[in-house]
């Protein structure tokens, strides 16, 4: 793309974000976080489902990076671990190890019935069961996959914004 | 005690400013792309938080995790003591010369290096490695362009050169003068790792350079190696909107030129900030076989500035 042609789309582009609904309440515990939240994204073991409605979250329509959250490449500078899919083998150790090495205080939540209770995959040979099963979930954002609008809540929950 | 009262004014402003300065790039580049924006405040609301969490260091890891950190911010605020930025009387026993610049923010460059590699792990002594590469190549250009600069001034101080600019405004527009501050700018884009040398806002490891070296940083240790980035860009943006608009700097100490040279140096690297976020819109991270090449080419402007400088002036 030319340099002229991203200007033109650049000059006519209104903005694309939605107006944003109201604030949900802060969840308990994380008044810590002050408004600013680093999410490390995890998928356990998923269809890729639900990692495409994380994605359109944080894209910028739904944009939910203007209420503090935003993606980190690393589990350190994490404050709230995004898990979907339902725990495979190969993923159950990567996970907690992932969530051992976040600092504290740091919170878990599931998105989509995969990462809550098994989804349609629950009696797969490759599966070993809901997140629930490794680690204390703090939020469940229940759906299969759920809307980036709920995803939206459950991570504004944690920023209070 | 003038310079004393001036170095003051510039710490605590700068270390005000410079996550205001992250906040509104990052709000300009969000507003182009479309979104709403975080806002300019959120860098601070990610320091205060980072200083509040209890942060994990691998097993393996040595007191450099925790005094790297440290020690940038330290070579970050010596930058903003002695760099020209308010005002340009330079202090009695550190002059602001260029190659004490040089050499301090070498000290950061260095530390954070250490900080990359002391986590153990494969990305962060990948990341070492490649901001060591892009270090070595930088430093020559920085010095080079200061010192093409220099000549005109007669000295390699900095706070002399600012003022000798200021005082004969013509040395600006001249060759010498352009094709060192074009060959600073690109220098100082890779050292503070911005497009098109390293992507500050990628998730990609294999891409990384700056990122990569932080990653195993956490709480406290994170708060210090951000801001001390954060400062160095902040600083840097200054030094150039004063080599190349010098008005408003506090020649002569007294309160109202102080009031005059904060006012205008804010304004300054705000607007710089913004053409720099802008400009990054159209820009994509070149491959890193190809840095060394635009490094090469910021290096030969400089040497051109340095060649025609003797030659033209």
């Amino acid at each position: 793309m030319s340099f002229l042609r991203l200007a033109t789309l650049i000059r006519h582009g209104s903005r694309i974000a939605e107006p944003a609904p109201p604030a949900p309440p802060l969840f308990a515990g994380a008044e810590a976080f002050g408004g600013s939240v680093q999410v490390r994204f995890i998928n356990a073991g998923g269809c890729n489902d639900c990692a495409l409605e994380v994605a359109a979250a944080f894209g910028p329509v739904y944009d939910v990076e203007r209420y503090g959250v935003r993606l980190v490449p690393s589990p350190r500078h994490a404050d709230v671990l995004l898990i979907v899919g339902s725990v495979t083998r190969n993923m159950a150790q990567p996970m907690l190890r992932t969530i051992e090495a976040t600092p504290t205080p740091r919170f878990v939540i599931a998105v989509g019935d995969c990462a809550l209770h098994g989804g349609a995959f629950r009696e797969g040979y490759g599966i070993i069961g809901p997140v629930s099963d490794f680690v204390h979930v703090d939020i469940e954002v229940p759906g299969s996959p759920p809307e980036p609008t709920d995803i939206v809540r459950a991570l504004r929950r944690m920023t209070g914004r | 005690m003038n310079a004393i009262i001036i170095a003051v004014v510039q710490v605590v402003l700068f270390v005000f400013l410079a996550p205001v300065l992250i906040g509104v790039i990052r709000q300009v580049r969000a507003t182009i792309e479309g979104r709403a924006g975080v806002g300019i405040w959120q860098p601070w609301r990610d320091v205060r938080k980072l200083l509040a969490k209890n942060p994990v260091r691998a097993t393996d890891s040595s007191w450099m995790l925790r005094a790297g950190p440290v020690a940038l911010v330290v070579s970050s605020l010596l930058l903003c003591v002695l760099l020209p930025l308010v005002g340009t009387i330079p202090l009695a026993l550190v002059p602001s010369d260029l190659f004490v610049i040089v050499s301090v923010m070498l000290i950061g460059v260095v530390a954070l290096a250490l900080v990359g590699l002391d986590g153990g792990t494969a990305f962060g002594g990948m990341g070492s490695s490649r901001h060591m590469t892009v270090a070595a190549l930088v430093e020559p250009t920085l010095l080079l362009s200061i010192y093409a600069f220099s000549i005109p001034a007669g000295t390699s101080t900095l706070s002399v050169i600012v003022e000798t600019r200021l005082l004969s405004p013509e040395l600006i527009i001249s060759p010498v003068s352009v094709l060192a501050l074009v060959a600073l700018s690109i220098a100082i884009m890779a050292e503070t790792a911005r497009l098109p040398i390293d992507n500050p806002g990628t998730h990609l490891e294999v891409t990384m350079l700056h990122e990569a070296m932080i990653l195993e940083a956490s709480g406290r240790d994170l708060a210090w190696l951000e801001v001390g980035s954060w400062l160095k860009l902040a600083v840097l943006l200054g030094l150039v909107s004063n080599l190349a608009v010098p008005w408003g700097v506090v020649t002569d100490f007294s309160a109202l030129g102080l009031l005059i040279g904060v006012v205008s140096i804010v304004v300054k690297v705000l607007l710089l900030g913004v053409l720099l976020s802008v400009g990054e819109i159209f820009l994509a991270k070149v491959r890193l076989f190809q840095v060394p090449e635009l490094l090469a080419g910021s290096f030969a402007l400089a040497f051109l500035a340095v060649t025609a400088s003797y030659l033209v002036a």
